[in-house]
């Protein structure tokens, strides 16, 4: 199995990466910082990788997308396997003074994103095989005040995600959403922890699983999906006085 | 996620940092910190109440292997179960192992564990060639034997004070499979088990024995001798057993002194013509592991584990002695294991395992009643020149950790200013309690 991992050294990537290298799989990791995709890339080879290859890159730059899934190919062979992690949290308090914060949080989290799935996905849908893991958040389900950037940005990928699971159905490609809930990340490393947050090493097995099941979306730990469906179903007058 | 707490149940008070790479510096924190493994010590010893745990468990990468000497280079948060899963199934093992997997190999480094071959290898930290240590003046010092070997020798066994170990090298051992034949043999009292560990050290790579902690009289220690080597042949691996959680607290009122007899004789019982048997080494190394979180049936309020040694040249009746005072008391719980330590030095200045014997068994924390025993076992210890184990240590007096370790004032000069744990604090402090 040939996969690719974009943002390879988020925990989460770097975890389902590993279940993936268990396996015998052949791996391009892409990421931004080297030191640390070297790190990994010499994990996964002694967790039993066939093959670890690293590209450091600006995955925010639109422009090499399509030639790293060009790369991706001449590298590793046809691609059975992209995994979409990359992301940032941005911090809503700043975006008064800088706006373009908040642009970026979105152009990180949804057109970055979104580019790299179309890249993918077209030269996956011609093989008529493969997999798309895209990882979205709860907090694309509703819009809240205390991230709305990054809420508008999963939600948008989301839906993103949808459309291209329609658009490709016949075709034999898979696209899985993957809605974690917390997870104990560096990216929630400010966070106060409490009983709700997942470990990436449960997130990743649990995709992984979603991922060879061919399934759509995963609600992970599964209990999202509950909390999520009550948490859509409160009415807006009410909600924006919850102040979330 | 689960609150930190130590495998006793003592609650982490304080902050907590995730570590995710091993070339970040250290948190900026305000006032001590330590760092945190996977809280399979019992007391006090990996928390730093007040102060900043340093949570080791994002630095979980494999470094480097080279198959012809067994060299694994790994960060310090793996865990021991990773480095079996991975290399056990290649023909390698750790060189070294504790009753539980979920060991990492700092917090192994740290307490610098031994396992039930300590009669032919020694403690973990003997098998440690090179570890890098981050300190919070933010240097960074490669250690071993040869490099900073002052250093080296106060981190082995160290207990987290000397700085955070990002990374290790250790040297795992060539094994012809992935089985063990595993003999039991009952024995009546503590004089067969000490003829038969001296017959079975010269045979058996592991030995060990679990004792009926409830037996008096003729019958005190009696028990079950374990002994075991590395099957030759290269069996397959069979089905793995998935671990049942603990999945809450149990009542207090499940533990007492009726289940507990109950239980020792149902072990006893179905243990006992077992003989000579071929199994996977998960079951011979860690039992435990079978039931994860098994600490829980001690309920909310946890457990305390007692361990000691005992050295040899004081005879039996100091063994007799922590096994009568335990039967007496009617608190242990289950099983009590019995191993003896052989000559082979530990690398570091305070490393527990000594010649001698090891006597461990956990017991509920029960407030007034259960420290009054642990005072009275303490003293025993004492007066046999033993010494109890930090790992599992969580009501010991300055004084018998001075006489027990007397070069923890190397260590105390050794340590980094800004790393300490309450244990630290509780055995260095001047006054003795009431
Ligand atoms: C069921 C069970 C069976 C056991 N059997 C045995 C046994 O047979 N033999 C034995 O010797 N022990 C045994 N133990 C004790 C256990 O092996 C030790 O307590 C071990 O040190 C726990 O490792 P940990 O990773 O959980 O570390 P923690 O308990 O989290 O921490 C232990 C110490 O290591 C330090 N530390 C952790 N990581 C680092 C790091 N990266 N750098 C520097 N310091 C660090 C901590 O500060 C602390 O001082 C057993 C424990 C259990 C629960």
């Amino acid at each position: 199995m040939n996969v690719v991992v974009l943002g390879a050294t988020s925990a989460i990537a770097e975890q389902v990466a590993r279940l993936h290298a268990a396996r015998g799989a052949a791996l391009l990791l892409v990421g931004r910082k080297p030191g640390r995709l070297a790190a990994v890339a010499a994990d996964l080879r002694l967790r039993g990788a066939a093959r670890v290859e690293v590209r450091a890159l600006e995955l925010d730059e639109l422009a090499a997308h399509a030639a790293l899934a060009a790369e991706a190919e001449a590298l590793l062979g046809p691609v059975d396997l992209v995994v979409v992690a990359q992301g940032a949290l941005g911090d809503p308090a700043a975006y008064a003074a800088d706006p373009a914060a908040a642009a970026a949080v979105l152009h990180t989290n949804l057109v970055a994103p979104a580019s790299l799935l179309t890249a993918f996905a077209a030269r996956l849908a011609r093989r008529g095989a493969g997999s798309l893991v895209v990882l979205g958040s709860v907090a694309g389900d509703r819009g809240r005040g205390s991230n709305f950037a990054y809420g508008a940005a999963k939600g948008g990928l989301a839906l993103f995600a949808q459309g291209l699971r329609n658009r490709w159905h016949r075709t034999g490609l898979h696209v899985l959403t993957v809605k974690p809930g917390f997870v104990d990340t560096p990216m929630t490393a400010h966070v106060p922890k409490n009983p709700l947050f997942a470990s990436p090493e449960r997130v990743a097995a649990a995709i992984v699983r979603a991922a060879d099941a061919r399934r759509d979306v995963l609600y992970v730990p599964w209990f999202w999906r509950f909390i999520l469906l009550a948490v859509r179903a409160i009415p807006e007058r009410v909600f924006k006085k919850l102040d979330l | 996620m689960a609150p930190v707490e130590s495998w006793g149940r003592i609650r982490a008070e304080g902050a907590a940092r995730p570590l995710w790479w091993r070339d970040d510096p250290l948190p900026e924190v305000e006032g001590t910190m330590l760092p945190f493994g996977r809280g399979r010590s019992y007391g006090d010893a990996c928390l730093d109440q007040g102060g900043t745990l340093l949570l080791t468990r994002g630095l979980s990468r494999f470094i480097s292997f080279d198959e012809a000497t067994g060299l694994l280079a790994c960060e310090g948060g793996v865990t021991l179960g990773e480095i079996l899963a991975r290399f056990a199934p290649l023909g390698f093992f750790p060189t070294v192992v504790p009753g539980t997997k979920h060991v990492t190999v700092g917090g192994a480094i740290a307490n610098d564990i031994h396992g039930k071959n300590h009669h032919r290898a020694g403690t973990f930290g003997a098998h440690v060639t090179r570890l890098e240590l981050l300190r919070s003046d933010g240097s960074r010092r490669v250690c071993s034997p040869a490099e900073h070997p002052e250093l080296f020798a106060a981190t082995v066994g160290g207990l987290g004070l000397t700085g955070l170990v990002t990374w290790a090298e250790l040297r795992l051992k060539r094994i012809p499979s992935a089985f063990i034949r595993w003999e039991t043999v009952p024995f009546e009292n503590v004089d067969a088990f000490f003829e038969l560990s001296a017959r079975s050290d010269t045979t058996h790579e592991y030995t060990v024995a679990w004792i009926d902690c409830l037996a008096r009289g003729d019958r005190l220690g009696r028990g079950l001798f374990y002994r075991g080597n590395h099957a030759e042949a290269p069996f397959r691996a069979g089905r793995r057993r998935r671990p049942v959680t603990v999945p809450f607290d149990l009542p207090d009122a499940v533990l007492n002194r009726l289940t507990v007899k109950a239980f020792n004789a149902l072990y006893r019982w179905r243990n006992r013509g077992a003989g000579e048997r071929l199994v996977h080494y998960e079951p011979f190394f860690f039992p435990l592991d079978g039931v994860e979180r098994w600490n829980r049936i001690y309920g909310r309020s946890g457990l305390m584990q007692f361990q000691c040694v005992l050295p040899f040249d004081r005879g039996l009746g100091g063994v007799r002695g922590v096994l009568d005072a335990i039967a007496r008391s009617g608190q242990g719980s289950f099983l009590a294991v019995l191993k003896t330590f052989g000559g082979l030095p530990s690398p570091g200045l305070l490393s527990f395992p000594r010649p001698g014997v090891t006597v461990a068994l956990d017991f509920p924390r029960r407030g007034e009643r259960t420290l009054a025993l642990f005072r009275e076992l303490e003293g025993l210890v004492l007066e046999q020149g033993g010494a109890l184990y930090p790992a599992k240590d969580l009501v010991m007096s300055p004084r018998m950790f001075r006489a027990a370790y007397p070069r923890a004032p190397e260590l105390e000069r050794l340590r980094d200013p800004r790393f300490e744990s309450t244990f630290w604090r509780r055995v260095t402090a001047a006054e003795e309690r009431p």
